[in-house]
């Protein structure tokens, strides 16, 4: 397993990009490129990454990589493996890095087509809660109660009203080889991912919480912190799905409670009791299915 | 040998997309390019063709994939129509500002409202300004041969731009014709594989396509494009010469004209209407009317100097439309005006056979009639003529 002492001095996503400070996209990118290496290319559909990392003529990636349009990451990284697997360039690493986004709403039906098909490529959702690349809109990924451009905090309404999409649940749905949740905050679980992606084959999905200080109204330096956050308070929960089970790769310690991850961020400064409330039970909701799921793939396995 | 089968327009697209040897298709299937893709599908499970073939969720996926794929290095295909190409058209862009000479047969279908799934050609018209290549057929023999002639233009190092191929919905589509088919080796022999030199997507040499470009720079990137759409006429006329001479059938360059000599009005037709319109210049010419017809075989680049020589020596010009831009007239029509630009003769426009009602032999005669008219005239009494439509006096 890759220990994050052995990952290379070598940068592949390299310094001089011009990402906001505190960036959880940016320094998620860098540490996948180290695992993934040099044999790589790279889809980026429209995001914050495309911006800040190639604006013509610099270019941060030491790998190629095509930009096309927003909504097609899944089937055009697809593309590029099946024009690979033509030219006889089999062990190149094929990755889309698509926002939440681009992920959730817009690029939906293609990765849901490319997921189905069993693509032989590499999904990453850097998941930042929202459409922060136009200026902090609300996207499927956003999380109940916050605030954006486009779910201002009115007198009438405060926030977004309705709760994240699980985009995770939905890649299981679909039965893909690989799909996992990842938390800089936890960077061994994180590069056993990566690895993971990199010498598996067929679909391989990541949703990678990647905090946007800027959009979330937060410090910069709390990047991990909130990461880490998400995931003591079991609201980003750290999830592996491979060959058909489900694993809960950490179980929440209670280390944070909910009021202290959503007061850490401006977007949720206007919460009132009963909105926490909300987010409490839709933690709930949330870990009764997958513990659900535990249970019944313990059973199951008891009874063979 | 060469071997002769009687066979659809869908087969012979099909059959043009196997002997120009692609690397890669993406397609949707949608009426009534559906035998397209199924007969790809069954030359790729057949084995006889060696390509990656990817059955995607929509034609905006199918374009994306084909795209990826000739900027990976592959020679790629796709084929659609009407809702398809519509679907399309934020993809279509790409190809042609990134300079990657993808083909794509569209078998031209009305777009909704209302929806209709028989001729029209406004679906492939409205692309006029994605920086594709656009060709209109006039029979199966074409249609075939135009696919692997469409992959030599394309993928010249002068050119390097997309090409869509515009073929007449069921009319070509399903309808059965003798058609010659080539052998492979003359075909290889042809058209030589794809070379990726300009754009590729390898880790050994990295390249980057398509990133963020601030003002400073995109300009430029349109020039050259515009300059590719400018000097894929040269490259047209040599490609089809050569053609031609290799495989005996010359279809003339961007236009081919009938019965030209001499004539006192000319009609510009194309797709295949053409075929109808020939018979009826031979009836007026019988009937000793001087009439004579040019095809019109691209709209994009359009031959504004070919039609420009045609207008001088006739008394009237006429041009077909099968759709229309709203409020102005025919896309042939509005283009073919630009190119008269300060001749002094009467130009008209024939609207007729939208939504894929047929046009009839008394149909293109009228045409003609007014046309001669015109030319007696000096002048149109109505430029643009809707014909043989419920309501309206042509």
């Amino acid at each position: 397993m890759i220990n994050i002492k052995d990952l290379p001095d070598e940068e592949l996503f390299t310094p001089g990009h011009t990402a906001c400070p505190g960036c959880g996209v940016a320094q998620a990118v860098r540490n996948l490129m180290k695992v993934l290496g040099k044999n790589t290319v790279v889809y980026l559909p429209a995001n914050c990454l495309l911006v800040f990392s190639a604006t013509y003529p610099l270019d941060a990636f030491k790998v190629p990589y095509l930009h096309l349009l927003f909504e097609n990451s899944g089937v055009a990284a697809a593309g590029i493996r099946r024009a690979l697997r033509k030219l006889g360039k089999n062990d190149v690493n094929v990755v889309a890095l698509a926002g939440d986004g681009g992920t959730a709403d817009i690029g939906m039906q293609a990765l849901s087509g490319a997921a189905e098909r069993n693509e032989d490529i590499i999904y990453v959702m850097v998941d930042n809660e929202a459409y922060m690349n136009t200026g902090i809109q609300r996207s499927g990924s956003t999380p109940f109660g916050a605030w954006t451009t486009t779910t201002p905090v009115g007198k009438k309404i405060k926030g977004k009203m309705e709760h994240k999409k699980d985009v995770m649940k939905i890649m299981m749905a679909h039965e893909v080889p690989y799909a996992a949740t990842v938390s800089p905050a936890f960077p061994a679980d994180m590069l056993r991912k990566f690895e993971k992606v990199k010498n598996k084959h067929g679909f391989r999905f990541l949703q990678i919480y990647t905090t946007c200080p800027t959009g979330w109204r937060a410090p910069s330096e709390k990047t991990i912190t909130l990461a880490r956050m998400a995931v003591e308070t079991g609201i980003f929960p750290l999830l592996e799905y491979e060959d058909g089970v489900l694993k809960v790769n950490y179980r929440p310690k209670g280390k944070y409670t909910v009021e202290e991850y959503l007061k850490a961020q401006g977007r949720f400064k206007h919460f009132t009791p009963e909105m926490m409330e909300e987010v409490k039970h839709w933690i709930e909701m949330k870990w009764r299915w997958i513990r659900t799921i535990e249970e019944g793939q313990k059973a199951l396995e008891q009874e063979e | 040998m060469t071997t002769k089968r009687v066979v659809t327009g869908n087969y012979a697209a099909a059959y043009g997309a196997l002997l120009s040897r692609i690397q890669f298709s993406a397609a949707y299937p949608i009426t009534p390019q559906t035998f397209i893709v199924e007969h790809l599908s069954e030359f790729v499970n057949d084995g006889i063709l060696d390509a990656e073939f990817m059955r995607t969720e929509s034609e905006h996926s199918a374009m994306s994939a084909v795209v990826a794929a000739e900027a990976t290095g592959v020679r790629s295909f796709t084929a659609t129509s009407s809702q398809g190409l519509a679907l399309m058209h934020e993809v279509l862009f790409l190809p042609s500002a990134l300079r990657l000479p993808v083909v794509m047969p569209v078998v031209n279908r009305t777009v909704a409202a209302p929806i209709g799934i028989w001729c029209e050609y406004n679906d492939t018209m409205p692309q006029r300004d994605t920086g594709w290549m656009q060709a209109y057929v006039e029979d199966n023999q074409e249609v075939l041969d135009m696919v692997i002639q469409a992959y030599r233009i394309a993928e010249h190092k002068d050119v390097l731009l997309p090409m869509m191929l515009s073929m007449d919905a069921f009319i070509l589509s399903h309808t059965v014709e003798p058609v010659e088919f080539p052998n492979q080796d003359d075909v290889d022999d042809f058209l030589p594989p794809y070379k990726a030199e300009h754009a590729h997507l390898w880790p050994e040499d990295p390249m980057i396509i398509g990133s963020f470009t601030p003002p400073e720079y995109i300009q430029e990137v349109r020039y050259q494009t515009d300059q590719a759409m400018h000097a894929a006429r040269d490259v047209i006329k040599e490609v089809t010469k050569e053609f031609g001479k290799k495989f005996g059938r010359d279809y003339g360059g961007l236009v081919e004209e009938y019965r030209m000599d001499d004539a006192e009005v000319a009609l510009v037709s194309l797709g295949t209407v053409t075929s109808t319109a020939r018979d009826v210049v031979d009836e007026l010419r019988e009937e000793g009317k001087k009439v004579g017809l040019v095809k019109l075989r691209y709209f994009r680049p359009y031959p504004y100097e070919e039609i420009r020589k045609v207008a001088e020596q006739v008394s009237a010009i006429g041009f077909y439309d099968r759709s229309i831009s709203y409020g102005s007239g025919g896309p042939n029509y509005i283009e073919g005006r630009h190119a008269l630009y300060g001749l002094d003769i009467p130009v008209m426009n024939f609207l007729a056979g939208l939504g894929g009602r047929d046009v009839t032999v008394p149909d293109i005669r009228l045409m003609y009639e007014k046309l001669l008219e015109a030319a007696k005239e000096g002048k149109a009494m109505k430029e643009i003529i809707w014909i043989g439509t419920r309501g309206v006096e042509p």
